[in-house]
């Protein structure tokens, strides 16, 4: 047996310890391979990668203001398992919501781990910087990220909350909350970001973003904003289930109709698919059983930075989105008053800037309105 | 006399510190801090009253789907619209996979590691070949060196009593809990699109029309779900109960109890949901008592806010104001709601409670034979305190799975003949006021709205984790948790798994706690109760 198949063999003994089948496991790197866009090829490739790890990743994650909704989201992951992630591929080494050590014990443990550093930090919920608004063990949160972050080998800033403060930054901010780059900033810290804008994360984009990151040795590529293209490239009406009804023209005017139950497009309920770059009509939730607009709810383009201002008036009709079938009259503008337009403008300003830094600006050009 | 902090609280949902004074091995005294403060109540104002139920769900990301509902239905009673009988139920269901996940989460990975030692697992002597493989899988795990999320616990602390195959048994059941907490969810994804944050239940029903296939699948999935909280859950609680009886009396608190109920009704009577309206007093208990929303008022006495005088949430204002931590003025941005000057307990316990009172049949029945293999038929009142608490999450998951069940064939019935109905249209009006009284799986939660200009002019929630981890009021009385962790036995002060055990009993999530409601000036609010 050459040294490779030695180490192999060794790895896949392991992996039987662990109760994961070498089947299973040859699975999941290709579900992965999918999952990152990858050709089905590059699952032997991933398995080989795996193989070389000894040490599971260390994670930090830290939990600011938010509401668990990620964590809750993460472990509704279904290949990998929430198990197989915490305790084969990765070691989860400080999650309050999780640990079972408490109060000085837990301490002591993130002491250690900033201590060791070389962890993956895993930021959930936005960081408010009026005084006295989030505290963790008695220290601003600010401060708590920042003694963090120095350590970490890599900032994984999952949801809405943790990218740009989320819901609770919205107008008008009652704790002044800000997103996991503009603290890192302010703190004077720089380190690889991936931000993973959503709300909830979905749990196989987290997935994904680090078995690459594990696997590949490398951050995925990004968009202007951080974003992994591999999940962020296309909008959501761009891969629509719902499509084809724009596209003809046919649209659901009342939920629960009969045009809803045929599928009918939700523009005119509000659907901010148009404008959300996000994979949600694929990837899809908990385990593909449904998504959003699947189960009859416009989207509320909770994938954009800055969605809950951006985008309010949750139901009413995204303004400047031109509708084929109707010699594309514009349509919506009137309903959603100048405010709102501007806001619609910086966005896709905001989007320009972004396809055209990750050459993205022919497709962004073509089909969406 | 000892004074101990344990912050960061872990295992909850959000950031909770608790403080306690040890005299002879006692808890003497406790606070509780809520150390987060977000102020959705201030972002909601000026916007769409639509989207509140969406914006609100992001209270609580554990609990979103109750948030949402509250919303929701404080704009039905504020807009007069009543969704079809198939909205109705759609949303039960979508609730009720939310409590079945929510429980079971709970149960295994919230608050067991209280009670099972991990560790000691690993001297099991499993002749069970699917438990011989966790035990190995553990043992590999240890091995590593690498403990992650079981690293420097209290393993080996006397107060754990379970025996090594028990603990093992255990531990796979926890593994197997945390695929079957996402299956409950997917429950709630089928009907709500995704969950957390589902996206179908606006104002006047819900948006998607079953289809067959949906039915189908929904069937199937609860009589998974309710097998295995049958052969597991259940189980296991029987299994692990008898070692720890000894702790029944521990963690007792006030001995007040809240439910708005939840899970409506065809009559939409909440004194018959499938767990009614209603409240229960140490004073007469089991006296039953009529629960109203204008009975509510909150005190900020030691609450981060300014003033304190107590309020009904109707036309309460409190404006925050962060002034360091101090338990004998102000320690923690929770205020403290009570109902008719009391403070209450909420949560499944309450909620059993109530529906044992008052007679509903399942709730009865369950909590008599429960009471009858414990040897105390017919005593009720020995459920209060941790035990207790623990009896009633796991009692009420199968009681709200067994509904879940019977709802999806209700929802058959409808359709088969003829009547798809799920949404009711409605306008806006220029002015209008509701109020949503609901239940999330931790306990009692109202929404009231205010809409002026078809925007929001205010809106408040007072909700579950509030009425438990409040502070002192007015009148210097402990919030739930402070009261029911005081008499605590602690063996060892720099490992309080007992503390633990009182303060997780209640299923704190902080995320929920903290809210404020904030017109730009002391203005009055003027709701109508419903």
């Amino acid at each position: 047996m050459s040294k490779k198949e030695e180490v192999s063999k060794k790895f896949l003994d392991a992996l039987e310890f662990r109760g994961i089948k070498r089947r299973d496991f040859l699975k999941y790197c290709g579900a992965t391979a999918a999952l990152l866009g990858l050709s089905e090829l590059y699952g032997p490739k991933i398995a080989a990668a795996l193989e070389k790890a000894s040490k599971r990743t260390p994670v930090v994650w830290l939990n600011f203001a938010s509401d668990s909704g990620c964590t809750e989201s993460f472990i509704k992951a279904t290949y990998p398992s929430p198990a197989e992630v915490i305790l084969d591929i990765l070691s989860v080494d400080y999650n309050e919501t999780i640990m079972a050590a408490a109060g000085k014990q837990a301490e002591e443990i993130l002491a250690n781990s900033a201590k060791a550093g070389g962890y993956v930090l895993i930021v959930e919920g936005g960081i408010p910087t009026k005084k006295g608004h989030g505290m963790i063990g008695n220290k601003e949160m600010l401060d708590v990220l920042k003694e963090m972050a120095a350590p970490a080998i890599a900032v994984i800033a999952i949801g809405s909350c943790a990218t740009d403060g989320g819901v609770p930054s919205a107008k008008p901010n009652p704790s002044q909350i800000i997103g996991t780059g503009e603290a890192l900033k302010r703190v004077g810290l720089t380190k690889p970001l991936i931000n993973m804008d959503l709300c909830p994360v979905n749990p196989q984009y987290l997935v994904g973003v680090v078995v690459n990151f594990l696997l590949l040795g490398k951050i995925p590529d990004l968009d202007s904003q951080g974003r992994p293209l591999m999940f962020y490239g296309q909008t959501i009406h761009d891969n629509c289930e719902r499509r084809a009804h724009f596209d003809a023209g046919r649209f659901v005017t009342k939920f629960g109709s009969r045009e809803e139950a045929l599928g009918y497009c939700l523009y005119k309920m509000g659907c901010k698919g148009p404008m959300t770059y996000s994979a949600c009509p694929k990837v899809q939730y908990n385990d593909r059983t449904s998504w959003c607009i699947k189960a009859g709810g416009p989207c509320i383009g909770c994938a954009e930075r800055g969605w809950t201002d951006k985008f309010a008036g949750f139901y009413e009709p995204l303004p400047g989105v031109k509708i084929p079938g109707l010699g594309g009259v514009e349509a919506g503008a009137d309903k959603i008053g100048a405010v709102a337009a501007v806001a619609t403008a910086a966005g896709i300003a905001i989007h320009a800037v972004a396809t055209a830094g990750s050459g993205r600006t022919e497709e962004k050009k073509g089909g969406k309105q | 006399m000892a004074r101990i902090t344990i912050d960061p609280m872990t295992r909850i949902e959000g950031h909770l510190r608790i403080d306690v004074e040890i005299e002879g091995g006692k808890v003497k005294d406790a606070w509780t801090t809520g150390t987060l403060f977000r102020g959705f109540e201030l972002i909601l104002q000026g916007r769409d009253p639509r989207d509140a139920w969406h914006i609100t769900q992001r209270i609580c990301g554990v609990c979103p789907t109750s948030h949402g509902h509250a919303s929701s239905m404080s704009m039905d009673d504020a807009f007069k619209v009543r969704p079809p009988d198939n909205g109705r139920i759609i949303r039960n269901i979508i609730e009720g996979a939310q409590f079945v996940h929510s429980h079971i989460l709970w149960f295994y990975h919230l608050n067991a590691l209280d009670y099972v030692d991990v560790v000691s697992a690993l001297k099991a002597q499993p002749k069970e070949a699917s438990l011989k493989k966790v035990q190995a899988k553990l043992k590999s795990f240890v091995e590593s060196g690498q403990l992650g999320p079981f690293a420097n616990a209290y393993w080996g602390h006397p107060a754990y009593k379970l025996p090594p195959d028990v603990n093992l048994l255990a531990v796979a059941h926890y593994l197997e809990a945390l695929e079957m907490q996402a299956k409950a969810a997917q429950v709630s994804a089928l009907f709500g699109g995704r969950m957390p944050m589902t996206m179908t239940s606006p104002p006047g029903g819900v948006t998607h029309v079953p289809s067959v296939d949906d039915l189908k699948n929904y069937l199937f999935r609860v009589k998974e779900l309710q097998n295995w909280i049958d052969g597991v859950f259940l189980a296991d609680v029987m299994a692990i109960a008898p070692f720890y009886l000894g702790a029944a009396g521990i963690g007792k608190g006030h001995g007040n109890f809240l439910s708005w109920g939840v899970f409506e009704d065809a009559s939409y009577d909440p004194k018959k949901r499938l767990l009614p309206r209603g409240a229960l007093f140490a004073s007469d208990f089991p006296k039953l008592h009529d629960a109203k929303a204008e009975d509510v008022t909150e005190d900020t006495t030691h609450g981060w806010y300014k003033g304190g005088k107590p309020l009904n949430p109707a036309v309460g204002e409190t404006e925050p104001e962060y002034t360091g931590y101090d338990t004998s003025k102000k320690y923690t941005w929770a205020k403290a709601p009570r109902l008719q000057g009391k403070p209450m307990e909420v949560g499944a316990l309450s909620r059993m409670l109530v529906a044992y009172v008052a007679g509903q049949p399942t709730a009865k029945k369950l909590i008599d034979d429960t009471l009858a293999a414990i040897g105390h038929a017919g005593q009720p009142q020995v459920l209060l305190g941790i035990i207790g608490r623990i009896a009633g999450r796991a009692l009420e998951c199968k009681m709200v799975a067994d509904s879940m069940y019977q709802w999806g064939i209700d929802l058959i019935e409808n359709i088969k003949k003829g009547n798809a109905a799920v949404y009711t249209e409605y306008t806006i009006p220029d002015k209008a006021q509701g109020i949503g009284l609901w239940e999330a799986p931790r306990g009692a939660l109202g929404h009231w709205i205010d809409v002026s200009g078809k925007k929001i002019k205010n809106y408040q929630c007072v909700v579950p984790t509030t009425w438990n981890v409040c502070p002192r009021d007015g009148n210097n009385v402990r919030g739930p948790i402070e009261e029911a962790l005081v008499g605590t036995a602690v063996v060892n002060a720099e490992k309080p798994l007992e503390i633990l055990r009182v303060v997780h009993s209640f299923d704190p999530c902080l995320a929920c706690t903290v809210h404020v409601i904030h017109p730009e000036s002391n203005r009055i609010m003027d709701f109508k109760v419903a």
